[in-house]
């Protein structure tokens, strides 16, 4: 379990963590989830012990990190696939690690073959892919076969299959009764493998909720609809006191209705459909409305025209 | 028995108030329990990862190697240049060991590198923040870094330096004996000195953090106050150039050959001394830097 209390970092004026307080429970994967400099590394980084806060308190099974004294045991942690030396080879790079905190040396090759690099293990990390770099980190990671597990954007780099071997190994941890905290920029990927979510943008702590209470506060539901006797269709729904709500382009949408109702509800009024769908607005949506107002770096959606327009009616204002 | 009095129970956040083993689930289920066992880390084990992380890259078998090459290669040369050049009687009341001392001058560099590598390099690959959270007691870190360079420099200074006297002893027949402090100083005592130099170094990388930095700042350190001293004609000045010559690196690298600059200045083992206490206040900053700063 991880406590983190009234978190705050300054650099300078600069806040990038404002007052931050969850806790991470075991059992369960817990999703970190913010936007690009939303401070989610920095945190990362003082529950760790490698920052150290301005003001507040992270507890590790009620312990400060730098008290451990055997962290590796405690803590498997994935910041960056280059946190790694590399003229070193794999083999390595996690023997000092092991040694560093007396763990056996069967154990690094039990992880190297848990992240599949046993046959590179001789091999310098220089020359690795971007995903041999983070199985390598992950390696790191479960070499003291820790209660609680810190994955910084663990999937970044990884291809399709590398994604989903992350995604089970993250699932199965957290059965194993283990903490796991995974922090990403991506909703979607987070709604296929946390249960819990700590939301934060601009350092400061926008949700702390289950993955279900969120999809079902953030998200709307909807059924999509579409058929050639609309008019019909209307007013069958109108009379069942079913809200339908008519999109652009023919398409009809029922809001937390059910396909099986306004299917049979069809049927019985011999009413042609062409689509019955169920939809879930994106997460990414939701995700995105939540944060819109704590995005540090915007992207300015202004089109080129846009400001030529500008700065032409600035000259004909002066001419 | 008396239990301690919380200050205030009601604010007292769920780790203090949750029974039982502290990894403990709040359902009450219990946490994962590793079958690996646990053991209380000391020094010892960073000293071992540390030896690991040494002799597993290949810039340090370039830069002792380069050093070995220097040392033994330029004082073998020196010695052979001297024997074919020097007439009957030239070398009377010489001692035959301060031929080393060319091999070593240049063989401080190499050794300056390797100390600054050892820890700056970990900061330009990232390899720190691992390093760091594998043993977050940062101070037995740097304490394992410097033991481990330490012993390794000494031992190769030493063989190097033993090697080059011993040549030199038996090929100057005509020289006088070397006495037995002097077999000390250029054998055992430079080697300390230059093991201890590049400790400074190694302290000043972990200042710095930056590989080429520190190598610029050692480097400059090394052969700046000769080449300063040098150029120094100005009459008034003639008080700072004696001193520049005298405690230059160069200078006091020829104090364990009896080949120093200047008459003044530090004699016998005052090198030593001197390089001892600019290591203990750079790594005094290091440790202090290394607790204040994030990593």
């Amino acid at each position: 379990m991880i406590e983190v209390e009234g978190l705050t970092k300054r650099y300078g004026d600069k806040v990038a963590v404002n007052n931050l307080s969850f806790t991470v429970r075991p059992g369960i994967v817990t999703g970190f989830l913010g936007p690009n400099g939303a401070g989610k590394s920095t945190t990362m980084r003082m529950m760790l012990g490698l920052d150290r806060p301005t003001a507040g308190d992270v507890r590790i099974d009620g312990t400060h990190y730098d008290r451990l004294k055997d962290p590796l045991t405690y803590i498997g942690a994935l910041l960056d696939a280059k946190a790694v030396h590399g003229g070193r080879s794999a083999f390595n790079h996690l023997l000092c690690l092991a040694q560093s905190n007396g763990i056996p040396r069967g154990r690094v090759h039990e992880v190297l073959d848990t992240v599949g690099l046993t046959a590179v293990a001789r091999k310098k990390a220089k020359g690795f892919s971007l995903g041999m770099g983070q199985r390598l980190g992950i390696a790191g990671a479960l070499l003291g076969d820790p209660r609680i597990l810190m994955f910084d954007e663990p999937v970044n780099g990884l291809d399709p299959e590398g994604i989903h071997w992350i995604r089970n190994l993250m699932k199965s941890l957290a059965a194993q009764g283990r903490t796991v905290f995974v922090s990403s920029h991506l909703m979607s990927e987070m709604a296929l493998t946390a249960e819990h979510l700590v939301v934060i943008g601009q350092g400061r702590l926008l949700a702390d909720t289950t993955m279900a209470d969120f999809i079902a506060r953030n998200s709307r539901s909807f059924v999509r609809i579409r058929t050639p006797q609309r008019e019909r269709l209307l007013d069958v729904l109108h009379g069942a006191g079913v809200t339908v709500v008519e999109s652009g382009s023919g398409v009809l949408e029922v809001d937390g209705g059910k396909p099986e109702t306004i299917g049979e509800l069809a049927a019985r009024h011999q009413i042609v459909l062409h689509e019955l769908s169920p939809q879930q607005a994106s997460l990414e949506e939701a995700f995105m409305q939540l944060t819109a107002e704590s995005v540090e770096y915007h992207a300015h959606s202004e089109t080129p025209r846009d400001l030529r327009r500008s700065w032409g009616e600035d000259w004909t204002g002066r001419g | 028995m008396s239990t301690p009095q919380q200050p205030s129970p009601q604010a007292a956040p769920a780790w203090q108030a949750g029974p039982g083993p502290a990894y403990a689930a709040p359902g009450g289920a219990p946490g994962y329990t590793s079958p690996i066992p646990v053991v209380r880390t000391h020094l010892g084990n960073a000293i071992a990862s540390e030896w690991t992380k040494i002799r597993s890259v290949r810039s340090t078998m370039w830069t002792l190697g380069v050093f070995v090459l220097l040392v033994i290669g330029i004082g073998l040369m020196v010695a052979l240049l001297v024997d074919a050049n020097a007439s009957e009687g030239d070398l009377a009341g010489e001692s035959p060991l301060s031929f080393g001392f060319f091999g070593v001058l240049l063989g401080s560099m190499p050794i300056l590198t390797l100390g600054v590598l050892t820890t700056a390099s970990e900061y330009g690959t990232g390899m720190i923040r691992t390093t760091m959270v594998a043993c977050p007691s940062r101070g037995r870190v740097l304490t394992a870094k410097a033991i481990v360079f330490f012993a390794i420099a000494f031992v190769v200074t030493l063989v190097s330096t033993g090697f080059v006297a011993m040549v030199d002893a038996a090929l100057f027949t005509d020289a006088r004996e070397p006495s037995q402090s002097e077999w000390l100083k250029a054998t055992v005592g430079v080697s300390f000195y230059v093991a201890l130099l590049g400790l400074l170094a190694l302290a000043v990388g972990s200042i710095i953090r930056h590989s080429a930095g520190a190598i610029t700042i050692m480097i400059g350190l090394l052969l700046a106050p000769l080449v300063i001293a040098i150029f120094m004609f100005s009459e008034s000045l003639e008080g700072l150039r004696d001193a520049l010559f005298e405690y230059s690196i160069p200078s006091q690298l020829g104090v364990w050959y009896s080949a120093e600059l200047t008459e003044s200045g530090p004699s016998g083992w005052d090198p030593l001394w001197i390089a001892l206490g600019v290591t203990a206040a750079a790594f005094a900053a290091a440790f202090a830097l290394l607790e204040k700063r994030d990593v």
